[in-house]
């Protein structure tokens, strides 16, 4: 790890002050609990000149939570989020993904908006800046030319997203509220992520992977309830703490009798976004049976779109994911509501 | 780049100082104070080593600035002994050789201390992921959650058994 460059940090106290920081700054970052952007800054990834704050807004620190909806200020601490009382009750996948981000002490600093905003990883990204400079650095970095992914892919990059809180927000209706120079907006979070990574550079990649504008913050991030849902967390790491997640799923059942009402999966660490599962429509009505089983393969195979971005090979992350949404699925369609 | 004051209070006693901006946390408790109790170990929040009590909770020094622990209470492994007698968690690294080389022990002893204050009776499961953001590459842990059992008992004021026997078998 190298040294600290310099920068200035400005620690404001409301929305209104870090906006305008951002406008005075505009190649400022922001710093919730710094896990994941100080060890950037040290390995030379990022330069910014100035670093705004977060931990003095009193205002985004709070959590609502209640069987209808979910508020969860951005400053919250993941630990916080892991084990609120309501949170753990009405929206145990939330809680769970927070409960196994990183390791106990990193969830005593991270943030929830932190978590959300999560930078995209790669295997040719994360590393130091003489690792990087040998390798002739990568699209990601200004430096770079071409991605060592996909040496085909024209410009676009397939860094992958890791946050595991965006999953199981994508469960339950996920919005993200922003503030930004033109006041507040509220974006849902499957349209909030925008790295699908097409070849044609309509949509966003690993690079810009966030609808976010220029001088805007996350200042919110809310989900809506739904009765009788059964919803957990599970992910696969190389161990069990502080490693970022092979694959992460979310789902989300709720069973009419024999049959399934609603099934919802998310997935995070395979693609550039978050992907809530499209297709799963087809599941309900039928029991949980191996037909059923067939279609989560399927549509698995079509949506996930797992690259050679970590040391755990594409292949195998897909069918890691694909396999751990059956096992979560399968039990929570046994589990009573 | 302008230094700025910083207060907080330290091991117990208000603290106020100088830093430049980019200073972190353990940079400032190892180099500026020469309280070298905390340990730089892989310098990215990697290992635990950098450990330190930040509002009673355990936090990663090495991953925090120095401002951003302005007017909170940090407390580093150096305050967990009272008039030179060891505490508890101290004591059943001691007892139950918690620690080999030695390395990763403040960071594990202030992680365990955070623990205990927070859940005085901590089942097996609870000890290991609460120490889930700490590396030790001698012991196979198995001594350290031992040692934190010992402290527990030591705590809840039991006398902890003099030698529990490790049944191997039903330990992952």
């Amino acid at each position: 790890m190298d040294a600290l460059p310099d920068f200035d940090v400005i620690r404001p106290t409301s929305i209104a002050e870090v906006v305008a920081a951002r406008k005075a700054h505009p190649d400022s970052r922001m710093i919730g609990g710094g896990t994941d952007l100080l060890v950037n800054i040290r390995r030379g990834i990022e330069k910014p000149p100035v670093l705004i704050d977060t931990a003095g807004l009193d205002e985004l620190k709070t959590i609502e939570a209640d069987e209808t909806g979910l508020t969860v200020g951005a400053s919250v601490r993941l630990v916080d989020l892991a084990t609120h009382e309501g949170v753990r009750r009405h929206y145990p996948a939330i809680a769970e993904a927070a409960g196994s981000i990183a390791g106990p002490s990193h969830r005593n600093m991270g943030t929830v908006g932190g978590n959300i905003a999560l930078d995209t990883r790669c295997i040719f990204y994360n590393q130091s800046e003489w690792w990087r400079e040998t390798n002739n650095h990568c699209l990601k970095t200004e430096l770079g030319e071409m991605c060592h992914v996909a040496p085909k892919s024209k410009g676009v990059c397939f860094a992958t997203y890791s946050g595991d809180l965006a999953p199981a927000f994508l469960l339950f209706g996920g919005s993200v509220d922003l503030a930004g120079p033109e006041g507040e907006r509220s974006v849902a979070m499957n349209d909030f992520f925008i790295g699908y990574s097409k070849q044609d550079g309509s949509t966003g990649d690993g690079i810009v992977y966030m609808a976010i504008k220029p001088g805007e913050m996350i200042v919110r991030v809310r989900a809506t309830g739904t009765p009788g849902l059964n919803s957990a967390y599970d992910k696969v790491r190389i161990r069990r703490t502080i490693e970022y997640p092979v694959a992460g799923c979310a789902a989300a059942v709720r069973r009419d009798g024999d049959a399934i009402a609603d099934v919802r999966i998310a997935f995070t660490g395979t693609n550039p976004r978050p992907v809530l599962l499209e297709g799963t429509d087809a599941l309900v009505g039928k029991p949980w049976d191996e037909n059923a089983q067939q279609v989560v393969d399927d549509l698995c195979k079509d949506q996930l779109m797992s690259m050679k971005t970590t040391f755990t090979p594409g292949h195998y992350r897909r069918r890691v994911a694909t396999q751990m949404s059956k096992r979560l699925v399968g039990r929570l369609f046994e589990q009573p509501a | 780049m302008a230094k700025r004051l910083i207060s907080f209070t330290l091991n117990g006693k208000q603290h106020d100082g100088v830093a430049p901006d980019n200073t972190l946390l353990l940079d400032y408790l190892r180099e500026g104070l020469k309280l070298t109790g905390t340990k730089t170990g892989c310098d990215g929040g990697e290992c635990g080593a950098c450990t330190v009590l930040v509002d009673g909770r355990p936090q990663l020094s090495c991953l925090t600035l120095v401002g951003q622990v302005e007017g909170k209470t940090v407390e580093t492994v150096e305050a967990m002994s009272v008039n030179g007698r060891l505490s508890p968690v101290q004591e059943g690294f001691h007892v139950k050789l918690g620690s080999q080389c030695g390395a990763c022990t403040p960071g594990f002893i202030v992680a365990a201390e955070g623990l205990l204050r927070e859940n005085p009776t901590p089942t097996d499961d609870d000890i290991k992921w609460a120490l889930g953001s700490n590396i030790c590459r001698c012991t196979g842990y198995i001594k350290i959650y031992e040692a934190v059992r010992y402290a527990a008992a030591k705590m809840r004021g039991e006398e902890p058994a003099p030698y529990p026997p490790t049944d191997y078998s039903k330990v992952a």
